[in-house]
């Protein structure tokens, strides 16, 4: 039943690549069921798995590569991790469908999107239920390419190819990592399948396993936008709402924490690497956040709160055991707030459009919306308090647990944690007074009005999901239910009781929503944007240099190689080729003169030759 | 040096002039003289080496040679003024149009 | 090396290179002609009288005034300019010839022949008569036949080839002698040109040469009575051609 869930989405985007204009119709209602079977086939394998006695079945599909020594086949693993992330994916995936229906309804290439999202589907169940690293890899792949597809669908703004383009190169360095770190597998194991490597990382030599560990750590920063390679994520917000919603918030992005955690096993012998993830993670989640207080841009902040989210699931992974399950923990949280949000910023922006037909994304055009469009705002509100991590709503509970894993492990990690979680109270709040409360700051021929029902519908459950995701965590269940996979975690041993990380939390995030209330619900909003400002906040804009530093350490370099290159190639590779015939000719255009069309030199030629052979006979029979 | 030597080596030298005729000078009717010239010269070394050699073969070829060089003359010179009468010209430097 | 030869080498190596030098066409048929009896001279000091008489008939009386013909009708004015057209080929041409003339020469002097045997055995053939005639007939006419048939063939060939070359079609009926008076009588009433044949040289002169001017009536020199050819060569002609027609 495993490949079936794959298999379904998979179908549906043949389908409507493959059969054209003629889908057009009922194409879209078809990709949106096909997701909605493989959940309910998740939701049955899950219960099934609740009640098993053996955990994980592998199901091999066929032997893809036979080649020498290496063997790899098209496995499928199903245990806990992979059954989680099915629901997840399946379920957000499926309301996320329901969503597209309304908010792409006036799109005219919308059979096209709902094949993309399926593919998307496809791609990333392929990620999660792989068996291997090559078949992850290809989820891996796949992913990227929808990624890429889905982000430049609105093919006509040069802004989206670039962003699109932008996307796909980064995560190309990423995949570079993950493609090394098989090969390193490979010659170190013999193979690439997950039981073999966690078998053998007991005798492999650390370095090598911390090489390893680094190599996919480089990937999951590609796919999961973190430091070095988190530029793109801010652009990827050109793509339409339920993209971003989908792909940049609930499951893509969070495919590198996926292989961090299923790759716990190599992490775990390899301290050297896990500092590093610890580093990344910790620098990622605050760059996030100071980025995300200077954005105007609705979606741009909700971006900067994905890297940021992610940076502490990563930090969570890089925690070893005491962090994976949290990890997956923040992780599913993550997946309904953020889809909520970014969800309910799509209904904003819809119910803002202007008289141009185009959705406006600008903040500063919002304001008091929580009359006009209630649904919306309530919806809304609720993921606004699970991500502040506000008392008994799910992020409460998946965010306090890392901060407390984070402050048993360093104290100083923890205590940027917490500032982490200060700042994301302080620009989430700063969201919801420029977009809900405060004075009507709407443009000519506006007229914010609530979204239609297939839209509020989904996130009315994203909200209520939102709001009882922490029952996972009810009794350590969600622990207890990893466990076999990642590890037990150790004991606790430090002497701080349990509710200190989280009293710590709860009066950080206090503080931060009141600064937001004093900077930005007291004062009146500009209206545009304000170009005297202090330093912090142009940096912030500037997304702190990021793109500035990935133009001038490898665009131009990159560039003035090619140059190189094409000039060695021009004129050297060319120029040997086309020198033979050039100098041939220049020979010739030398020579071609003795023909001057003149009699006399013709016999003097004749007369000159006939005497050097003369004379060389005399030379040759000389006595 | 045998008795035969100096006529050879005038009929070498009177080759040489003629040979260095033909390409110095411009004249077609000039070049046709140099030619003859040489064939002279061939006729020299003949008759030497007929009486060299005490037979009459030398003289015969020689002979010949005349004869040839006459009807070659001939046609060398209806020749050229054929091509005067289109050209206007007899200078061989005229002719120059096969060439790069 | 006989007295004759002593006498006539170096002069016909002179008219030679004088070939090479000269400006006009006709002097170096001259000196050809030159080169050539000297030649015949020789080959009578070498036991060749045949061929001595067959030179000066043939080569000098036919061939050579064959050329000056030509030269006459191709323009015996044509010089030579001295300046070289094609650069650097006068001394290439030198030196190459040079170059010739020496491997030749130094050739020659290396090998030895031992001494001339004579002609006194080959031309004593024929029953009781000697002579060169009557050997080289004899050869001719038994040994070279074939050869001497096919220049014969040749000869032919090249007579007819000369006729058809020279040939030149005429393109418009040939004009009647009644048509050549009319045309005349046509041009002196339009331009007035001469109606007669043109006055001999010499005449009414005090002087017969073909070069004299003839004389008109009041004792000027007549312009029309030297062909332009000779006018540069008359004494007075000059200033006739100054005053050309």
């Amino acid at each position: 039943m495993v490949p079936w869930v794959i298999g379904l989405p998979l179908i549906g985007a043949a389908v409507l690549l493959v059969g054209g204009r003629h889908t057009d119709r009922w194409g879209p209602y078809l990709a949106t069921l096909l997701p909605g079977l493989s959940f309910l086939l998740s939701v049955i394998l899950f219960l099934h798995e609740l009640g098993a006695h053996d955990k994980s079945h592998v199901s091999h599909l066929y032997t893809w590569i036979d080649a020498g020594r290496l063997h790899v086949g098209a496995d499928l693993l199903y245990d806990q991790l992979s059954s989680l992330f099915l629901l997840l994916i399946t379920g957000v995936g499926t309301l996320i469908h329901v969503y597209s229906l309304g908010y792409m309804a006036h799109d005219p290439r919308r059979r096209r999107f709902f094949g993309y999202l399926n593919l998307f589907v496809a791609a990333m169940l392929t990620l999660v239920l792989a068996e291997n690293y090559l078949v992850l890899f290809l989820g891996w792949e796949g992913v990227g390419l929808a990624s890429y597809l889905l982000i430049g669908f609105w093919q006509h703004k040069p802004s989206a190819a670039a962003a699109a383009k932008k996307a796909f190169v980064m995560n190309r360095v990423g995949d570079m990592g993950l493609s090394l770190a098989i090969a390193l597998c490979f010659v170190t194991f013999g193979s690439t399948s997950f039981a073999v490597v966690s078998h053998g990382v007991a005798h492999a030599s650390e370095e090598r396993m911390t090489i390893l560990g680094l190599l996919l750590l480089l990937g999951a920063c590609g796919k999961s936008a973190q430091l070095p390679l988190q530029a793109w994520l801010l652009d990827a917000m050109e793509g339409p709402t339920p993209v971003s919603a989908l792909i940049h918030a609930a499951t893509m992005v969070t495919a590198g924490v996926y292989l961090m955690v299923r790759s716990n096993f190599v992490l775990d012998v390899a301290p050297g690497a896990r500092t590093a993830v610890v580093v990344v993670a910790v620098v990622t989640l605050l760059w996030g956040a100071i980025i995300g207080c200077a954005k105007d841009d609705i979606k741009k902040v909700l971006a900067g709160s994905t890297m940021s989210q992610i940076g502490y699931m990563m930090l969570a992974a890089g925690l070893g055991p005491a962090g994976y399950a949290f990890a997956i923990f923040h992780l599913l949280t993550h997946g309904f707030f953020k889809a909520n949000m970014f969800l309910g910023a799509g209904s904003v922006m819809h119910g803002m459009t202007g008289p141009d037909g185009e959705g406006d994304v600008d903040m500063r055009h919002y304001g008091a919306l929580r009359t006009a469009m209630p649904v919306t705002f309530l919806t809304f509100a609720m993921g606004y308090l699970a991500i502040i991590g506000f008392p008994g709503f799910s992020g409460f509970w998946s965010k306090d647990k890392i901060i407390d894993a984070a402050l048993h492990e360093h104290w100083y990690v923890g205590a940027l944690a917490l500032l982490g979680a200060g700042i994301t109270a302080f620009y989430m709040t700063r969201l919801m007074l420029m977009t809900f409360f405060g004075e009507r700051r709407w443009l000519d021929g506006v007229h914010p009005h609530e979204s239609p029902k297939v839209m509020t519908g989904p996130l009315v459950a994203l909200a209520a999901l939102s709001v009882l995701g922490g029952l996972l965590l009810l009794g350590s269940w969600i622990q207890d239910y990893l466990e076999p996979v990642v590890g037990a975690p150790p004991e606790d041993s430090s002497g701080l009781p349990a509710w200190f990380a989280s009293v710590l939390t709860v009066l950080v995030v206090a503080c931060g929503v009141a600064l937001a209330w004093l900077l930005v619900g007291r004062r009146p909003v500009a209206a545009t944007s304000p170009q005297q400002v202090a330093w912090p906040v142009t940096v912030a804009r500037h997304d702190l240099y990021g793109d500035a530093i990935n133009d001038t350490m490898v665009v131009a370099p990159g560039r003035r190689l090619t140059g190189v290159l094409l000039s060695v190639d021009r004129y050297g590779v060319d120029g040997v080729l086309t020198g033979g015939p050039f100098a041939v000719g220049a020979l010739a255009g030398v020579f071609r003169r003795l023909q001057n069309g003149y009699v006399r030199s013709y016999a003097l030629s004749v007369l000159g030759g006939g005497l050097v052979i003369v004379l060389a006979l005399m030379v040759v029979n000389w006595q | 040096m045998s008795d035969v030597t100096p006529y050879l080596v005038l009929s070498a030298i009177l080759f040489t002039i003629g040979c260095t005729g033909v390409l110095i000078r411009r004249n077609a009717i000039v070049v046709f003289m140099c030619v003859e010239l040489m064939l002279n010269a061939a006729n020299l070394a003949l008759v030497a080496f007929s009486r060299q050699h005490g037979n009459l073969d030398g003289q015969v070829a020689a002979f010949f040679v005349m004869v040839v060089a006459a009807a070659e003359v001939v046609i060398g010179l209806a020749i050229i003024m054929t091509i005067f009468r289109t050209r206007r010209s007899a200078s061989v430097d005229e002719a120059s149009l096969l060439k790069w | 090396m006989t007295a004759t030869y002593v006498i006539t080498a170096p002069v016909m190596i002179l008219a030679a290179l004088g070939i090479l030098v000269v400006r006009k066409a006709v002097h170096a048929a001259l000196l050809l002609a030159v080169v050539m009896i000297g030649l015949a001279m020789v080959y009578a000091s070498l036991d060749a009288p045949f061929l001595f008489a067959v030179q000066i008939v043939v080569y000098t009386g036919a061939i050579l005034m064959l050329f000056l013909f030509v030269l006459m009708l191709v323009g015996v004015d044509a010089s030579d300019s001295v300046v070289e057209t094609i650069r650097g080929h006068r001394i290439a041409s030198l030196l190459t010839g040079l170059l010739l003339g020496v491997l030749l020469v130094v050739t020659i002097l290396q090998l030895s022949f031992g001494t001339m045997k004579g002609l006194a055995h080959a031309t004593a053939l024929g029953p009781g008569q000697g002579g060169n005639m009557p050997a080289l007939a004899n050869q001719l006419f038994s040994r070279y036949v074939v050869a001497f048939e096919a220049t014969s063939a040749l000869l032919i060939t090249a007579a007819v080839g000369a006729m058809v070359l020279a040939h030149r079609e005429r393109l418009e009926p040939r004009p009647s002698q009644a048509e050549l008076a009319r045309r005349r009588v046509r041009q002196y009433g339009e331009a007035g040109t001469h109606l007669g044949p043109l006055p001999a040289p010499g005449t009414l002169a005090r002087h017969n040469a073909v070069g004299t001017p003839a004389l008109l009536p009041d004792g000027t020199p007549s312009p029309s009575s030297i062909p332009p050819t000779l006018r540069h060569a008359t004494p007075g002609g000059r200033e006739l051609e100054e005053s050309h027609e």
